[in-house]
This record gives C-alpha cells, sequence and structure tokens, in this order.
C-alpha cells in the first residue's frame, strides 16, 4: 500500500509549514501580534485560515472512516461540524467580536467581572484543547504507520514537536498564513484524488453495489496484513490463504473458516481471493451494505437507541462549535463585527465544499478497500484508497497527495489548538501575557496532549472529537449564548452552570473513553451526553442566576451596547483603550 | 468625560478594551446618538430594541435549520420508505444529508447576514435621524 511519494509529500507539507512560521516570525514582534495577529487580517484570508484549522484529523480522516464503518448515520458528523458555524453566526459572531474579548476567559471577566467564573473557563479551555489535541496527534501516528509502516509514536511526535516549535517562534500571525495555505492544500488533496475515484468506478464495471443485500467483499486478491492481535467474526463461510497463527495454531497454506468468531495472532499474513466476504474486526457492526446505505442502522455506541444518539450528536455539534477554543480565537482577528459576520459566511461555503468528499471516500472504500474493516483501520481509508483503487503511476501520486493532505490536517488544527491553550496558559497560568510566558505555555501545551497521545490508542478519531464538542457544547455555549443575549445572567449562575455542564459532560466523556460499557440506556446516555448535559447546563446558569438576581453585574447596559451597537454608530465617536486602539475615522465630525 | 486614556497592553490585566461612547463635540451629534452614549433610558430602550430584532431574527432562522433537520431523524424511523426513494442515483438521506445540506445551511447565514445587517442600518437611521 505504500507509494514512493508519500515520504516526500509529508516532508514537504512540514518543511512548508516551517517556512511559512519563519516567514510570519519576522513580523511577529508584540504580544499583540502573538495572540491575534494585530487583527489586521482580511475576511477572505481569515475565513480561508478558520476553515484550515478547523478541518482536523476528524475531518479529512475520520470521517470517511465512521462512513464507511457505519453508513448513513455518521453523515450527521460532517453536516453537525458545519452547522456548529451557523450556530456560531446566528448566536455570537458578531457580539464576540465587538466585546473586543481575546479568549474565552476574557469574555467571561468581561461580562460578569468574576475572577472565579474567569479561573473555571481558563481550566475548561485547557481541557477541552487537550482533548482535542490528542486525537489529532492520533491519527498523525495513524498515519505514519499506514503509510510508512513507522511506529505509532512516531508521526504523533513529528507532528507534535513541529507544532509546539512553530507555535512557540512564530505565533499566531505565521499561524494566519499557514491555516489559510493549508485549507487549499487540504481541498485539493481530498478533491482531485476524489474526481479521480469517480471517474474510475464510473469507467470500470462497477465492483458491485452499495445498496444490494450482500456483506462486504473482496473486490480482487487482496493480501491483508494483520499488525495486531485481532479477534474477528466470519458471517460467511470464507476460504483463504494463511501464514501465521490463526484461532491458536500455525497455519500455512489454505484456511477455511466457518462462521462465529476467530482469532488472528500478530503478523499474520491472509490472502483472500475475490469475492470472497470480508470478516470484520470486533467492534465492526455486522451491516450488508442495504442496511448499512439505510439511516437508524445502529450507529456505535447508541446501539439499541440510534434515534437517542442522532439528536444526542446534532445538539452537541451544532451547538458545540462556539464553544471551541481554536474557533472563537479566529475571530478576533476580524476588523470588526461586521466582517466576523461576512467571514463566517465564506467559511460555510469553504467546509460546505470540502465535507462534499469525505463521504464518498468512505462510500467507495466499502468497494475498494473492505480489508479495513479486517484490520479496523478505517480512519487510514482516505490514505489507502487512491492507491488502492487506482494503481499505478497516478495511484502512488494521488497517495502521496492525500498523506500530504492529512499531515496538513493535523498541522493546522494542533497548531491552532496549541496557539490558544497556550495564549490562555501564558494570561492566566504561568503568567501575565508576556512573549516569553507566551513560549513556555507552548511547551507545557504541547507536551501534556503529546504524552496522552502515546499513552492511550485504539479510538476512533471522530468519536473522540464529538467527545471534545460535547463537552464544548455543555459548556461555553451557554455561557456565550446567554452571555451575549440575557441581561440577567449572573457570575454566579454562570459559574455554577459551567461546573454543571462541564462536570457532568466530562465525566461521561472520561467514562466512556476509558472503555466502560453499560449497555442500553446508560450506555447510550453515556456515550452521547449532550442531549442531557447542554439542557442541564442552561437550566443551571437560568435558574441560579434568577436566584441571585442582586447580583447582575451593574454596566450590563453598557456591556450589551458594546456588544451589539453596529461598528457605523460607533466608527465616529468611539475611543477605545486597549493594545491596538481603533483610531476614530479622519474626517470624522 | 470618563474616557480612559492609556492604552494597555495585553501584558496588562484581563479587562483590556474599554469601549465608551463618548467623544468631544457631543453637543453636535443628533440627540438619540447622545442618548445613547450617556445610557439614558430613551437610549436602554432604542438598544433594548436592536438586541430584541437581532435575537427574534437569530430564533426565527435556527427554527428554520432545526425544522429541516431535526426533522429527518424522526422521518426516516417513521416513514422508512423514504430513505430508500432515489433521485439522481442517489438514495434520499445521502441526497440530503451528503450534499443539499450545505447549501441549505450557506442560504440560511447568507440570509442572515443580510438581515442582520439590515437591522443595524435601521438601528444607525433610527439614532442618526431623532
Amino acid at each position: 500500500m505504500s507509494s514512493p511519494y508519500t515520504l516526500p509529500a509529508i516532508v514537504l507539507i512540514t518543511v512548508f509549514t516551517l517556512a511559512l512560521g519563519a516567514f510570519g516570525y519576522r513580523f511577529s514582534r508584540t504580544t499583540s501580534d502573538f495572540l491575534v495577529a494585530s487583527r489586521t487580517v482580511s475576511p477572505r484570508w481569515n475565513a480561508s485560515a478558520i476553515s484550515g484549522e478547523y478541518l482536523s484529523a476528524a475531518s479529512f480522516l475520520g470521517v470517511a472512516g465512521l462512513v464507511m464503518k457505519f453508513g448513513a448515520d455518521v453523515l450527521w458528523y460532517p453536516v453537525g461540524f458545519t452547522a456548529g458555524y451557523l450556530a456560531m453566526l446566528l448566536f455570537v459572531a458578531a457580539p464576540l467580536r465587538r466585546s473586543g474579548a481575546y479568549t474565552l476567559p476574557d469574555f467571561a471577566e468581561l461580562r460578569l467581572h468574576s475572577a472565579a467564573v474567569r479561573r473555571m473557563s481558563t481550566a475548561f479551555v485547557v481541557l477541552i484543547g487537550w482533548l482535542y489535541l490528542v486525537p489529532q496527534l492520533q491519527g498523525a501516528g495513524l498515519t505514519l504507520s499506514t503509510v510508512l509502516g513507522a511506529p505509532g509514536w512516531l508521526g504523533a511526535s513529528v507532528v507534535g514537536v513541529v507544532v509546539t516549535v512553530n507555535v512557540a517562534v512564530g505565533g499566531m500571525r505565521s499561524i494566519t498564513f499557514v491555516q489559510a495555505f493549508q485549507y487549499w492544500i487540504k481541498l485539493t488533496a481530498i478533491c482531485v484524488p476524489a474526481a479521480f475515484l469517480l471517474l474510475h468506478w464510473q469507467a470500470a464495471r462497477q465492483p458491485g453495489s452499495l445498496t444490494g443485500p450482500e456483506l462486504p467483499s473482496f473486490p480482487d486478491r487482496t493480501t491483508v496484513r494483520v499488525r495486531a492481535d485481532a479477534a474477528v467474526t466470519v458471517d460467511e463461510p470464507v476460504t483463504f490463504t494463511a501464514h501465521g497463527v490463526l484461532d491458536g495454531q500455525r497455519r500455512d497454506g489454505q484456511v477455511r473458516w466457518s462462521p462465529g468468531p476467530h482469532q488472528i495472532d500478530r503478523d499474520a499474513v491472509l490472502t483472500f481471493p475475490a469475492g470472497a466476504p470480508v470478516p470484520r474486526l470486533h467492534g465492526v457492526p455486522k451491516l450488508d451494505n442495504a442496511t448499512w446505505s439505510q439511516p437508524l442502522s445502529g450507529l456505535s455506541g447508541t446501539g439499541q437507541h440510534p434515534l437517542f444518539g442522532i439528536y444526542s450528536l446534532i445538539l452537541a455539534t451544532f451547538l458545540g462549535t462556539m464553544g471551541l477554543p481554536h474557533v472563537l480565537v479566529r475571530f478576533y482577528t476580524n476588523p470588526d463585527g461586521r466582517a466576523a459576520r461576512k467571514t463566517t459566511l465564506v467559511v460555510l461555503g469553504l467546509l460546505g465544499l470540502f465535507y462534499l468528499f469525505p463521504t464518498l471516500y468512505g462510500a467507495l472504500g466499502r468497494l475498494y478497500t473492505p480489508q479495513l474493516l479486517l484490520t479496523g483501520r478505517t480512519d487510514a481509508v482516505v490514505l489507502v484508497l487512491p492507491g488502492a483503487a487506482l494503481g499505478g503511476l497516478v495511484g502512488q501520486l494521488l497517495a502521496g497527495l492525500v498523506a500530504a493532505g492529512a499531515f496538513a490536517a493535523f498541522l493546522s488544527t494542533s497548531s491552532g489548538l496549541l496557539v490558544n491553550v497556550s495564549g490562555v496558559l501564558a494570561t492566566d497560568v504561568l503568567g501575565r501575557g508576556s512573549v516569553r510566558d507566551f513560549r513556555r505555555a507552548a511547551l507545557l501545551a504541547g507536551v501534556v496532549p503529546l504524552v496522552l497521545a502515546l499513552q492511550v490508542s485504539g479510538l476512533d478519531v471522530s468519536q473522540v472529537v464529538g467527545l471534545a464538542f460535547a463537552v464544548a457544547a455543555s459548556t461555553f455555549c451557554p455561557l456565550l449564548v446567554l452571555g451575549v443575549w440575557w441581561r440577567g445572567l449572573t457570575a454566579v449562575g454562570a459559574g455554577v452552570g459551567l461546573l454543571a455542564g462541564g462536570v457532568l459532560s466530562a465525566a461521561a466523556v472520561l467514562i466512556t473513553v476509558l472503555g466502560a460499557d453499560f449497555g442500553g440506556w446508560p450506555g447510550a446516555l453515556l456515550t452521547e451526553p449532550a442531549a442531557w448535559s447542554v439542557p442541564t447546563a442552561f437550566l443551571v446558569m437560568v435558574v441560579v442566576s434568577r436566584l441571585t438576581r442582586g447580583r447582575v453585574p451593574a454596566d450590563v447596559g453598557r456591556t450589551m451596547l458594546r456588544l451589539h451597537a453596529p461598528e457605523t454608530l460607533r466608527s465616529r465617536p468611539v475611543r477605545v483603550a486597549g493594545p491596538d486602539p481603533v483610531q476614530p475615522a479622519p474626517g470624522a465630525p | 468625560m470618563d474616557i480612559p486614556t492609556r492604552a494597555g497592553t495585553a501584558s496588562t490585566q484581563p479587562r483590556r478594551v474599554r469601549v465608551v461612547l463618548a467623544g468631544r463635540r457631543q453637543a453636535r451629534r443628533p440627540l438619540a446618538r447622545r442618548e445613547i452614549e450617556e445610557q439614558t433610558q430613551v437610549g436602554e430602550v432604542l438598544v433594548r430594541g436592536l438586541i430584541r430584532a437581532q435575537l427574534a431574527l437569530a430564533v426565527r432562522l435556527s427554527l428554520v435549520v432545526v425544522a429541516f433537520f431535526g426533522l429527518l431523524p424522526v422521518l426516516f424511523v417513521l416513514v422508512p420508505g423514504v430513505a430508500r426513494i432515489r433521485v439522481a442515483g442517489l438514495e434520499v438521506p445521502w441526497l440530503l444529508l451528503g450534499v443539499l445540506a450545505y447549501p441549505v445551511v450557506v442560504g440560511v447565514a447568507w440570509a442572515y447576514v443580510r438581515l442582520a445587517e439590515r437591522n443595524e442600518q435601521e438601528f444607525a437611521e433610527l439614532v442618526d435621524r431623532s
């Protein structure tokens, strides 16, 4: 499956990222440069940068992997990832930019004047940031081990180190350049091979239907090398050639497996004839293509309650985006609230365009690379599909291209997360926000998730990301929405609500990640906590705020004016004191 | 005039940006603008009106989105036949969620940006006229 162009492509994209970082470094001099690029970024650059930052390993690799494994139900992931920006546009984008806050903790303090709520926000920014960084690094490890056969820790370390150094050296100004370019790299990397794949699929005798009653089967004679001990299930009798230990016995030659559970030891090499049914790894659901292509076939984890799982997922992704720390910080680089809206509109277009493609990879992957259902590495479908389906020089070149795109995805998302987590750490925990504090914070912020990523493994990239969304939706979404629109919010209400939503969702996430499975309703409620944790957080914030209504900040009227007054009104008389004073327009009355 | 004059840096503590709608030549500017800047009750009413209009707009458009996306899962459960219909070679769930969802989202966003700016425009005109 490896292509000679993969390694050069990955090296090229990494060097390119570093070079852009160095280029930006020449302009990064003050703290303000480091944190928000001095707010000089134009909406078009900003939209590319936001999209470039947002399209992570989960989008580039994970969505296709989930589609291949679970089918129509997981189409809600990319839809939710996109619609989250719509919720953000409708409820927070412009007011948040007008608030003039740098980070989420800044907003909390500016609106509520509470050091305690600020500290709590800081803790959740760091938690969500790390929760989101771990799957990025894991994705990098998966990519390198898939395309080059490198050990898993290597990819995670390479991305972790490159990003940490880049962020520590260049800050965010350089990151804006890097992110903007990386959106276009990712789009190219996913859509060019997709075009070839579609043409190939149309031209070739179609290797089977995706809606028929049959289970996935190998389109051609396929050799699979099993890298880790695997418990698999066989649904239909299958005959293949094996070299290795199967069901505890050394086998060299033809093997016939009857339906039921089987065991494959590490390093076994299996060769399946064309048309053989694909044994599936433990955990991969038994789905014939007809069921796979239909909704509500049983999303992973939510087993008997797929409808609940889907609604919870919708809630988490639609409302979680606005609470992701690395997403919000981008909005401060818009010149004003109107630009923030325009930027978001462009972002929605760019994301919508990108998300047309991962689904295609997932569907075609089921036809051309079903062996991933056996090895369990469905997250790698985008990486292996071009080489497997197209073959030859074209396939190899395209395999290099998607690998470069995947690396662009890890580098950009982890850069954005790291900038934000270190910004918050530098101003609120380690020091007072000097450039030196920022660099020290970047090191700390980068090392922790790297260590975590090397420890845990075996989780679906998109699902871990979905959990980060659930925590974000249960904490910052209510804080932002109520803070922007409701005068009655008090610091006590916000604090208790943050704590309630955050602790409940984080506990559910932790239980899921640690692998406990309760089955039935408890299992469904814990794997997709958003449906109950988000309303709880809102409710607690409102009720506690009503109970403490005497403590509504005295200047709430002024704050509301600042959040909502259009710039046309303020352009002339407003004076801003702060890190980058807005100059009154020349010729103002 | 209580205008903070010192430009802080990012290294000073959190409340970094203070926006005060006040300028030197207040007397020449329209009454409503002064009302708002000076946080009088009239100004308060004007700002509340703007906020209510913007919130109503956001809520209305999010109801459109909720109606479109929120009903799909239920529809697929209650009327399973719908999900098997093929349009342009694609089954309905794949067409709706894989392709059409994105133009819908962008369309709603486009409408919002236009309408929200119109609200602000009207507010600014109201303020400058009176």
